[in-house]
């Protein structure tokens, strides 16, 4: 398998070891070392949880700690590849460059939570058999990420939804009796806090801004707040990892979720909409139930890894 | 815990051990972050450690800067390859995560090189207090000096860079755009 590529050549040697190749430059150690090809759609860490007792602690089993990563990862690897559509369309380059690094930065964090997902539950799948070879119904993301790129005012209302909601859980998270889940809080606490600040700021500057700024902004407003609930909704899996201070229960987090919006919407000039209906537990993406926007995305999202199985480059 | 005994008795018997992981361990610290080039990786502070296992094979520890910074992949090739060549033909590179990077890690002679290139280095990275994590609406009130013409008059173009870990500035002095090591 490509995979195994990417834990170093059997021996474990690098370097020039092939008869008659010369010694010497990087560029030759590089060339000979077949141990790194970079498989098409996964690179980087050949062991991303290295250092970390990646034992499932007690109070769960497996597949429940696998439930709650696959959740957790995919909200970061569906908002990323949203976010990515921006590349080539972002009103200005600053903007684009900024979007593309909040995209990298929750990339990172799927990859880690995909990564622990296929080792808890003991099936040995990589993040890129989870990102890659899942269809829509074993995904786990809530609805709030998949829905269409939109414009910038939805962009930004989005996001700050998203990092306001996803600071707050890795916040609490940090303190997980799992060292994975904890180790990778606390990262992403660092770098989803710089993403809250961009889309609050953003959302300012446009909601007191020109007449169609702001007009945008509360279309965006009235788009973005029917996926609300469900964000606050707690699915079983959650309940449970929360039970056994492995995990958090979305619920808890409202109140500092409501807190910061109405401080940004207030400054904003903007109206907090009102909450919609409640969100039906048991028919959201958590339950793996999706919007028919998310075949689209995973099929441009897969094509490539389904179509050239195990390619490398 | 090494006891005096045990120390002389591995000190007499492996000099050449010791001066195979001295050599591993300063080969390790030459090699430069591939999107810093002035920097090594022990500068940056993403260098945690280096060792040699009695048969000697190499294992360095290294921890990303950002969750998804691309560059993890060249300092690994990189690492691998420059202690090649060196003569070390097992060489592992470790990955971890904790405790997580932050740019208080970055050493005194690191802030140097990167100003002298051109890029502002971080002030003291945030501390947490307890309670939920601040909004920070406004540029941060931190003074950032143009690393040209040392002017306090700076302001922030965008809190996103040419890479994660930098955002993008302007000098109201002279009149140049640079780069910040943001705090993290």
């Amino acid at each position: 398998m490509a995979r195994d590529d990417l834990t170093a050549d059997p021996t474990g040697t690098v370097g020039p070891t092939a008869a008659g190749a010369p010694a010497g430059t990087a560029l030759d150690a590089l060339a000979e070392d077949h141990g790194d090809a970079r498989w098409a759609y996964g690179t980087g860490f050949h062991d991303p949880l290295a250092g970390l007792d990646t034992a499932v602690p007690d109070g769960v089993d497996g597949d429940v700690l696998a439930a709650y990563c696959l959740m957790l990862g995919d909200d970061a690897l569906i908002m990323s590849h949203r976010l990515q559509e921006w590349c080539a369309h972002a009103p200005e380059l600053e903007e684009e460059v900024a979007l593309a690094n909040i995209a990298l930065d929750l990339l990172g964090q799927a990859r880690l939570l995909l990564t622990r997902a296929g080792q808890a539950d003991g099936t040995g799948r990589t993040e890129d058999d989870l990102a890659f070879l899942r269809d829509a119904g074993e995904f786990r993301n809530v609805r709030l990420v998949e829905a269409p790129r939109g414009d910038f005012a939805f962009c930004m209302v989005r996001l700050l939804v998203f990092a306001t909601w996803r600071l707050a859980l890795l916040d609490r998270l940090t303190a997980s009796r799992d060292p994975v889940l904890a180790a990778a809080a606390a990262k992403g606490v660092k770098e989803v806090a710089y993403h809250r600040d961009h889309a609050a700021m953003w959302t300012i500057r446009l909601g007191d801004g020109t007449a169609e700024s702001r007009r945008r902004m509360l279309a965006a407003l009235d788009a973005v707040w029917p996926q609300v609930g469900e964000l606050f909704t707690p699915h079983e899996v959650e309940r449970r990892m929360a039970e056994a201070g492995l995990g958090v229960d979305p619920s808890t987090v409202r109140a500092e979720f409501d807190h910061v919006i109405a401080d940004v919407l207030a400054e904003a000039t903007l109206p907090v909409p009102d909450l919609a209906a409640p969100h039906e537990p048991g028919r959201g993406g958590r339950d793996g139930v999706h919007t028919a926007e998310f075949d689209a995305l995973l099929a441009e999202l897969q094509s490539v890894a389904r179509a050239h199985p195990g390619a490398t480059w | 815990m090494v006891t005096g005994d045990q120390a002389t008795a591995s000190a007499v018997q492996a000099p050449a051990a010791e001066a195979r992981a001295a050599k591993a361990r300063a080969v390790a610290e030459t090699v430069t972050d591939p999107e810093l080039p002035m920097l090594t990786l022990r500068e940056l502070g993403v260098l945690r450690d280096v060792r040699v296992a009695p048969d000697g094979a190499v294992e360095v520890t290294i921890t990303p800067t950002y969750t998804g910074c691309p560059a993890v992949q060249a300092m690994r090739d990189d690492l691998r390859a420059r202690l090649a060549e060196a003569g070390f033909t097992r060489v592992e590179v470790r990955t971890v995560l904790h405790p997580p990077w932050t740019t208080d890690m970055i050493s005194e002679s690191g802030r140097r090189k990167l100003a002298a290139a051109g890029i502002a280095p971080p002030g003291p990275a945030p501390r947490r207090t307890s309670g939920p994590i601040p909004l920070t609406l406004g540029p941060p009130r931190t003074v950032v000096r143009c690393p040209r013409c040392g002017s306090r008059d700076t302001d922030e173009l965008s809190r996103f860079g040419s890479t994660a870990c930098k955002s993008l500035r302007r000098c109201r002095a002279c009149r140049e755009p640079f780069e910040h090591f943001k705090e993290l």
